[in-house]
């Protein structure tokens, strides 16, 4: 070692390391990237962080597949502000994977060949271009409720990615949702576009935030480490709650004809979801899921030879 | 023992005993890592914004500008190699910030002077 200063004393047993770490999470404090961390807590973050990364990435389809047909210049551009930024937050998330030893590389070969998963929302086609403003509603509005109390995630490169993250997201929700009242404003033709986007929209976006708290494995203790700070449950809940007044100023129907205020709770009871078809889309056989993982695959093989370009421009200028 | 930055392979494998996915020779396909500073408005340092990866510095400054700085959130950008900071040390609990804990007469606060004193 050439810098004596830097001297460490004797490493740690594992004990003293585990219970310096306990510490830290008991009194709230975050994790950063050079601390000792049980094995297990590294594990289910980069599979949580490098499945929220993947969500972002593939999540730029659906809607990309719009940007040619949007009907104007103004939509042309903040649909592609949108889709940039959800490439943006792909990139922050396997920033934050990385720092915990995983390659990003290596993420994305994952991600191709089905190793690791990414939200089932986008595995839903884009059939009309309402479905533009609902995602950013609904889709982005869940994600809201799912990413905000992220930012106080344990580990400290998570929780700042998300910070960042929830900055932009509101953004991608009112432009959505102002698309959505520009066309509640049209002709009945809109307005049933609008309506039909909702109608397959919901129920996939009460599914985004995952299986129910009893049925949730990884979910116990990832809320004991402050990975993750609410339930399934408890978001999903919320989810509706902010929702569906947002419905009725919108003047759209929600398609569960069980949705009603409890007026003992104030809160809005649902009809149940159909947790077989959730299943099923995360199993790989949603719409979409094939042309979705094909597309990505695509990307990474058909530009690789920028990738090589720039390496090889880089290594001669070197 | 490697010391660098909080970024990419550099952080983490402060020794054998930590393990990389997947190991970190086998790899590197990714053009290399680098670390972000941003400068969010004149009067303010720069401050660690994240990381990318890009094939040279150059190209860094740009990607960076455009992952980070979408909505004016910076007016200078600084991007170094991860692979080129060198850390205090691989633990964030790091003895070497252990002796100026005992030193509480560095601060005001250790000295008591009565409250009629003024503007002191
Ligand atoms: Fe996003
Ligand atoms: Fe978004």
């Amino acid at each position: 070692m050439s810098a004596p200063t830097l001297d460490r004393p004797a490493a740690p047993d594992e004990a003293a390391l585990q219970a310096q770490f306990d510490a830290t999470i008991a009194a709230d404090h975050r994790i950063e990237p050079r601390d000792w961390m049980p094995e297990a807590y590294r594990k289910g973050l980069v599979r949580q962080i490098a499945q929220h990364a993947h969500s972002e990435i593939i999540g730029m389809q659906p809607e990309g597949d719009w940007l040619l047909a949007a009907p104007s210049l103004r939509r042309k551009a903040i649909l592609l502000a949108k889709v940039q930024d959800e490439a943006g937050h792909g990139m922050y998330l396997y920033s934050a994977a990385e720092t915990l030893g995983a390659d990003r590389a290596d993420l994305t070969d994952k991600l191709i060949e089905r190793k690791q998963k990414y939200s089932s929302i986008f595995n839903y086609p884009t059939l009309t271009y309402a479905d533009v403003g609902v995602i950013g509603w609904l889709v982005d509005g869940a994600a809201i409720c799912n990413q905000v109390p992220l930012c106080r995630s344990s580990y400290g490169p998570y929780a700042r990615a998300m910070i960042r993250v929830c900055k932009e997201e509101s953004f991608h929700q009112r432009q959505g949702y102002e698309l959505l009242m520009t066309m509640m404003r049209g002709t009945d033709a809109q307005r049933a576009m609008v309506q039909d986007a909702v109608d397959r929209w919901w129920w996939p976006s009460l599914m985004m935030f995952g299986p129910p708290d009893d049925d949730s494995p990884n979910s116990a203790q990832s809320m004991k480490w402050g990975v993750k700070r609410h339930g399934n449950d408890e978001l999903r809940q919320r989810y509706v709650d902010m929702t569906v007044p947002q419905a009725a100023v919108l003047g759209v129907t929600l398609p569960d004809p069980e949705l009603a205020l409890d007026p003992e709770t104030g809160r809005y009871r649902f009809g149940p979801i159909d947790w077989t078809e959730f299943k099923q889309v995360l199993a790989g056989n949603g719409p979409c899921n094939d042309e979705r993982i094909a597309r990505r695959r695509a990307a990474r093989d058909d530009n690789a030879w920028v990738t090589e370009a720039a390496t090889a421009y880089a290594e001669k200028h070197a | 023992m490697s010391m660098t930055s909080e970024g990419g392979h550099g952080a983490v494998p402060t020794g054998p005993e930590v393990p990389v996915e997947p190991k970190a020779s086998t790899a590197r396909r990714d053009w290399p890592l680098y670390e972000v500073f941003v400068r969010g408005k004149r009067g303010l340092n720069h401050v660690h914004v994240g990381s990318l990866h890009a094939p040279d510095d150059e190209m860094a400054v740009h990607a960076a500008r455009d992952l980070y700085t979408r909505r004016n959130e910076g007016v200078s950008i600084w991007v170094v190699r991860a692979a080129d900071i060198t850390a205090s040390s691989p633990d964030e609990k790091d003895p070497m910030f252990a002796p100026s804990g005992d030193k509480v007469y560095r601060h005001p606060t250790f000295y008591e002077i009565p409250d009629d004193v003024p503007h002191m």
